[in-house]
């Protein structure tokens, strides 16, 4: 570099500029606002629209949030307390009638000294559920997953320990007579075993053998009635129960409903299309109603048992559909090349067929069980305590007759949670599953 | 939850038939529970405290039941069941006895196939607005709005109301009374009716309830009742005279707070054979012949129950009325213990 250089081309620059700063306008968060919010006349006004609004909202709520009274016997003393800050009852959220009574919304009449049973039994489902979630884990959890759902049974309801371990080793019985009559005469075979003889065990030995072990080795925790769960517990056993036992059960439809098999096929459509065609809330007065009438006096078969069957029936029906479309989305050529492979019917859905169904099913699935678990509100009208019904059983009470807002928004709050962490694990297993861009 | 009940379920049908024909004070007796219908929630009548133990007026005359047959008032299984739900509970068995303030009519009576065995409270149809409103019977309500409960009695009696006294009005359709509180106080209608308690529980629940009048007009009877299904006259007895001892021992002057000190024997012959001092009241019913004490001694006899649950000394605050003895000018009547 010289100055003659410089001289002699003088069109030509050969010294670097210093670097200097983007300009004001074109950085930072005014560069994102103009380009988000202001880019536009009609913009900018949408915006400051837009603006006014929730400061409007949010000028209402925070107050109301901020000016919470959380110690208060009930509504009349709130109001007195607000009363005596110098506001209206309409200044400040009563907070007290979810500190006196958080407990029923979450674990309804359970009895308070065996609330460690129900968070024990959610823990233990937790660590069960990790490794069908989260494919990173050692799969020898899996057996502790096949396990929990038997503890959990124990451990919510409670009674001889023997029970749940007798219905267990029914799946036993049904898992060996599948591999040892499909040995010996055909698969066909083996399947029918594996179904009949574990349903005559659980209705002729299971009762008499779990009562015999019982006297054998009294094992038993303080046995806890249905009627005594409630809020959102309530949602959550029913809602989980029918989560997990309607995903296979939706599955088998599926493929029933796509089976060449006449008669198969049929009651999987029949099924089906019955299931969806009714509303749920008809099933669930089924449930509780008809059932009653059919069913021997004195049998009183437990109502939560009842509820949870037909709401994994209902949820299996869609869930049926959802893979369908699913199976339906896959290329002609796969099922083709599966068989090409001279893999057997089970072999070819179990290895090619539904990995890729299912990926692409994910969101219409998880869609779905969020739905499932927010039905479970439903119950309401059968006399069951999810948590709107002990919001109207906290309001029945003389003390907190004429609270709304703050209850709904706990209860709103809860379900958020619950249902906001379901949508994101979907988004997990999706982008986790993503194999087109790799 | 019991494994018979699992087990049970998966049989047919047909296998545990036989095993219900014994009477109700039999399966109760062996049980050790009295299973006892009440509403999901309603103020005053039956509603879990904090604790989850159920409170109520309803709920008291379950409580009463359990101790006169099983001596113990907290024998009780209390089954929530909702305006759709009780019917069919009680008649499948799931139930023993409803005391859901439900309306005695002809038709529950008989079409349904139920007994009920009493009133324990005599409620009517009545009209709530706002004082400002300036009205003072509900003859002045023509063209008003008013907030109803779709679905039930309340409907027809208002629009057979206004019918007969040639007066127009606009109904405004509400699922529940929670809902209802909310749309009046919003303005959505000038008038609300319910039944009277109702309207009066309500009315306590409001910032102001003195901005609000209950009009005088009863349009309505609702005598609400203790019922139990037909057909087992044995058990229907020991809940109507476990309600008429209630009664009675009003009548009588027996409070739970002398009641150990009137059953040493008193010179009043009624009170004794209520009590037991004499006669044999007890076995004609199947029960010992203390039954009626443990009865009034569970919750205190009908008014204290009144008092305790729905009186004036409560937020509800409901004056007796028609539930007043009729020696004080009221219906409640209990027939002669002898």
């Amino acid at each position: 570099m010289s100055d003659t250089h410089a001289q002699t081309v003088r069109y030509v620059r050969e010294t670097m500029l210093p670097e200097r700063e983007p300009p004001l306008a074109e950085t930072g968060v005014i560069k994102w606002m103009r380009e988000n919010l202001f880019s536009s006349w009609i913009n900018a006004i949408l915006t400051i629209v837009s603006l006014y609004i929730i400061f409007v909202v949010l000028s209402a709520i925070i107050p109301w949030l901020l000016n919470s009274v959380w110690d208060a016997e009930s509504l009349t003393e709130c109001r007195e307390i607000l009363a005596a800050q110098g506001l209206s009852s309409h200044d400040g959220a009563c907070g007290a009638v979810l500190t006196a009574r958080w407990h029923q919304l979450v674990f309804g009449y359970y009895p308070s000294e065996l609330y460690w049973r129900p968070i024990l039994a959610l823990a233990l489902f937790l660590v069960g559920i990790a490794p069908v979630l989260f494919a990173n884990l050692p799969r020898q959890m899996l057996l502790v997953s096949a396990a929990v759902p038997f503890v959990c049974f124990w451990l919510l309801w409670g009674g001889s320990v023997w029970f749940p371990v007798m219905i267990a080793l029914g799946f036993v019985l049904g898992y060996l007579a599948m591999v040892l009559v499909g040995k010996a005469l055909s698969p066909l075979a083996g399947i029918i075993a594996a179904i009949v003889l574990p349903i005559l065990y659980w209705i002729f030995l299971a009762g008499p053998l779990a009562a015999a072990m019982a006297d054998v080795i009294p094992l038993r925790i303080e046995e806890v009635q249905s009627r005594a769960f409630g809020g959102f517990m309530l949602s959550v056993v029913i809602g989980l129960s029918a989560i997990i036992l309607s995903l296979p059960l939706g599955i088998l439809l599926a493929l029933a409903r796509q089976s060449n098999l006449f008669i198969i096929k049929t009651s999987a459509v029949v099924f089906i299309e019955v299931i969806r065609g009714v509303p749920l809330i008809v099933w669930l007065f089924t449930a509780q109603l008809l059932l009653n009438y059919f069913l021997p006096r004195g049998t009183n078969f437990d109502l939560t048992l009842r509820v949870i069957i037909m709401v994994t029936l209902f949820s299996s029906a869609y869930i049926a559909e959802v893979v369908r479309g699913g199976l339906a989305a896959l290329p002609k050529g796969q099922y083709e090349g599966a068989d090409s492979l001279g893999l057997d019917y089970w072999q070819s859905m179990r290895l090619i067929i539904l990995p890729q169904a299912l990926k692409i099913s994910i969101p219409g699935i998880v869609n779905t069980f969020i739905g499932l678990f927010k039905d479970t509100t439903l119950v309401v009208f059968i006399g069951l305590f999810d948590p709107l019904g002990i919001a109207g059983a906290i309001r029945a009470s003389t003390e907190w007759n004429g609270i709304y807002w703050e209850l709904f928004v706990f209860i709103g709050l809860m379900f958020f949670i619950a249902c906001y962490s379901m949508g994101r694990y979907s988004l997990y297993l999706e982008k986790k599953l993503q194999r087109e861009h790799r | 939850m019991k494994k018979s009940v699992f087990l049970g379920a998966l049989t047919v049908a047909g296998l545990a038939a036989g095993a219900a024909a014994a009477g109700t004070l039999d399966d109760v007796k062996a049980r050790g529970t009295l299973n006892c219908g009440v509403s999901t929630g309603l103020a005053g009548f039956s509603t879990p405290d904090a604790n989850g133990e159920w409170q109520g007026f309803d709920v008291a005359v379950c409580r009463a039941v359990a101790a006169a047959v099983l001596d113990d008032p907290m024998a009780v299984e209390f089954v929530p069941t909702t305006g759709q739900t009780r019917f069919t509970a009680l008649a499948s068995g799931e139930i023993d006895l409803l005391a859901r303030n439900t309306t005695w009519t002809f038709s529950r009576d008989n079409d349904l196939k139920f007994e009920f065995v009493g009133v324990n409270y005599y409620d009517g149809q009545g009209f709530m607005a706002p004082r400002e409103l300036g009205v003072s019977s509900a003859k002045d309500l023509d063209g008003a709005t008013v907030c109803i409960q779709t679905g039930t009695t309340t409907e027809l009696n208002l629009a057979d109301f206004f019918r007969s006294n040639n007066i127009s009005y606009e109904p405004v359709p509400i699922e529940t009374n929670a809902e209802a509180q909310q749309q009046y106080l919003a303005g959505a209608c000038d008038v609300y009716t319910t039944d009277a308690s109702g309207l009066a529980a309500t009315r306590a629940t409001f910032e102001n309830p003195g901005d609000h009048v209950l009009l005088p007009e009863i349009i309505s009877k609702e005598p609400l009742g203790p019922l139990v299904r037909h057909g087992d006259n044995e058990w229907g007895d020991i809940a109507r005279w476990t309600l008429n001892a209630l009664i009675a021992a009003e009548e009588l002057g027996i409070t739970s707070a002398n009641i150990e000190e009137l059953s040493a024997g008193t010179d009043n012959p009624e009170i004794n054979r209520l009590l037991g001092t004499e006669g044999e009241l007890g076995a004609m019913i199947g029960l010992d012949s203390d039954w009626a004490k443990r009865a009034i001694m569970a919750g205190g006899n009908y008014g204290e129950l009144f008092e305790k649950n729905i009186g004036e000394s409560t937020p509800i605050g409901l004056a007796r009325g028609l539930n007043a003895q009729w020696t004080d000018g009221g219906l409640i009547y209990a027939p002669p213990f002898r």
